[in-house]
């Protein structure tokens, strides 16, 4: 059992979905965050002062699979989220110790 | 530049004008020389009337009442306040990341539409100079002569009103109007292309509607068609709901419609804003009476009906979809105040009920049709203001009282009452609509499809994606590291 931890652009998500929801991977976690990697922050400017935010606005999507579907996952997530210029973000990957369901208490693979 | 011996010569400033710039074009022939040429043409068309001194006649001296002067004033501020409600209105309908410009695509147009209403918008929409009954003149540019030396003169036509309270009062209905036909062509519309269409549609389409049915001019009741508009129906609303419809046709769809279309990011704005268009409607409409001792009847009718349209709306949705909605209140209350506007002086209380309760009706099923047929008018602009103004402007004609369209102020539509009753009128306002349609419709796609020739219409798909606020200005209008 894996945790993906994808960091998209905002507008990608949607994409996302819509890709792992046709694999059959259902349910996921999406957050705003604020964060940087290679791609530079934006200058703003507000009365005169000027502000470099430096923290650029990206979506956390967070999903957990069996470990069969992780390599399709990845790459749904990746097809979906690219545009090709800096600032697509990036997908990490974490091994899951179990999984319950709180409604019954199912644990593992059958909890997901 | 020497402009005083050719006007002092006996020239009208059109023919100064018209002089200068084939002068100037005969000599420039590099581009950017042409292009500072155009902008010291602009300039000194605009200072020409001010130099010529006695281009504009004095108006004639009659009673000017300090009390209807002041309705016009305190009309003049409520309507001021109209247009940051609007943008507050349609900026709660967009995604956080465009609602900085949503805003300044309303809020920019007090400053530009501010500027070039005394400077020459006011003269095409309200002088005679061209004796034309489908534009003004040149002659009151820069307010030369209207409301004489200390601002007091009354207005030539009998209302004892003084003339640069009226101007006022009309300049604030000048700023709007651009800024309601924003509403379709949010999130994807490039600022600097908005810039120049407000401008050049506020000259050659809003000022010729302002003339032709308040000015004396073809439509209205001193004209040709003797259709009625009591405080902008067809001027205001018809006109920025068609413009609306040609330039979300012709500008396109957001590149999110409509399969990733998102709710609205903040309905207490939408809240707000209605509320401040409600206030400021008292100005609209209520002013609109040019009479202090009679304006409790146009100020009574505009709040009626708005209230019939917020409850038919929320009744609506109340048995269609199982609960009224905050966002539907807001909408039918903004319908009602459309649909009444070419009324608020003409019909009587229950009417006014009706007409409320008809335009929201009409609205609603206008936005289902909007919704079924995937058009992105993102905003709903022709739905509620290009609908609601033509249902209203259509019910006026079916419910004005005759007693409350009298003959000093609309001599050709009481005449056509007289004659004709409702009937006849209702024909006369269906001439004023069909003709407003084809005027701005045509109008407006003229000026987009020439300003296209100049500069893209709208950002690129990655800017539209990025999000409008930083693109355009810079800015964010949330800033969430802030806590």
């Amino acid at each position: 059992m894996k945790m993906i931890t994808a960091l998209v652009r905002p507008s990608k998500v949607d994409a996302v979905k819509s890709a792992l929801v046709a694999l059959d991977i259902v349910g996921m976690t999406v957050s705003d965050v604020r964060g940087f990697g290679r791609q530079k922050g934006q200058v703003e400017r507000y009365r005169g002062n000027e502000f470099t935010v430096e923290f650029l606005l990206k979506s956390k999507i967070l999903v957990v699979v069996d470990d069969a579907k992780v390599e399709t996952a990845i790459q749904a997530i990746t097809e979906a989220a690219r545009t090709g210029e800096i600032g697509d973000g990036k997908i990490f990957v974490n091994s899951v110790e179990t999984a319950i369901r709180i409604r019954t208490g199912d644990r593992g693979d059958s909890a997901l | 530049m020497a402009f005083v011996p050719l006007v002092s010569g006996g020239f009208t400033p059109l023919t100064v004008f018209d002089r200068w710039r084939r002068r100037f074009l005969a000599g420039v022939q590099d581009p950017q020389l042409r292009r500072s040429a155009f902008v010291m043409i602009g300039i000194a068309a605009g200072l020409a009337p001010l130099m010529a001194g006695a281009a504009h006649a004095a108006l004639p001296k009659a009673v000017n009442d300090g009390a209807d002067t002041l309705l016009m004033l305190i009309g003049s501020a409520l309507v001021l306040l109209m247009t940051p409600g609007l943008a507050f209105f349609y900026g709660g309908f967009t995604r956080s990341k465009n609602v900085l410009n949503t805003m300044m695509m309303s809020f920019f147009l007090m400053g530009l539409i501010g500027v070039l209403w005394v400077v020459i918008g006011y003269s095409l929409a309200f002088d005679s100079g061209f004796k034309s009954p489908f534009i003004g003149g040149l002659g009151a540019m820069w307010m030369n002569g209207v409301g004489g030396e200390f601002g007091d003169a009354p207005l030539a036509d009998g209302f004892n009103l003084s003339a640069s309270s009226f101007a006022l009062f009309q300049g604030m209905f000048a700023i709007i109007t651009p800024a309601l036909i924003s509403g379709a062509i949010v999130e994807r519309v490039s600022f600097k292309a908005w810039f120049w269409f407000c401008l050049i549609w506020s000259l050659l389409i809003y000022s010729p509607m302002a003339k032709m049915v308040w000015g004396g001019g073809f439509l209205g009741p001193f004209g040709s068609i003797g259709a009625i508009d009591f405080a902008g129906g067809t001027v205001v609303h018809i006109a920025s709901g068609v413009a609306a419809l040609v330039a979300a046709a012709i500008i396109g769809e957001r590149s999110t419609w409509p399969n990733s279309k998102r709710p609205p990011h903040n309905v207490p704005f939408i809240l707000l804003g209605a509320g401040l268009l409600w206030f400021g409607w008292f100005g609209f409409n209520g002013a609109s009476m040019f009479a202090a001792k009679t304006a409790g009847y146009p100020f009574l009718t505009t709040t009626t009906s708005a209230s019939a349209g917020l409850l038919a709306w929320c009744l609506i949705e109340w048995f269609k979809d199982g609960k009224p909605t905050a966002v539907g209140a807001a909408t039918g209350a903004v319908a009602g105040l459309v649909g009444i506007t070419p009324a608020a002086g003409f019909v009587y209380i229950p009417q006014s009920i009706l007409i409320g309760a008809l335009t929201a009706l009409a609205c609603f099923i206008a936005v289902q049709i909007k919704a079924a047929i995937k058009f992105d008018d993102s905003l709903d602009t022709f739905m509620v203001h290009g609908v609601g103004g033509t249902v209203g402007a259509l019910l006026t004609g079916i419910l004005a009282a005759k007693s409350l369209v009298s003959a000093d102020y609309f001599p050709l539509s009481a005449k056509i009452m007289e004659e004709g009753g409702n009937a006849g009128l209702f024909i006369a306002q269906l001439k004023a609509v069909l003709f407003t349609y084809g005027f701005v419709g045509l109008g407006t796609a003229l000026i987009l499809w020439f300003l296209k020739l100049f500069m893209p219409l709208r950002v690129n798909v990655n800017d539209e994606e990025r999000g409008l606020d930083f693109v355009a200005h810079g800015e964010e209008a949330y800033d969430p590291m802030t806590n």
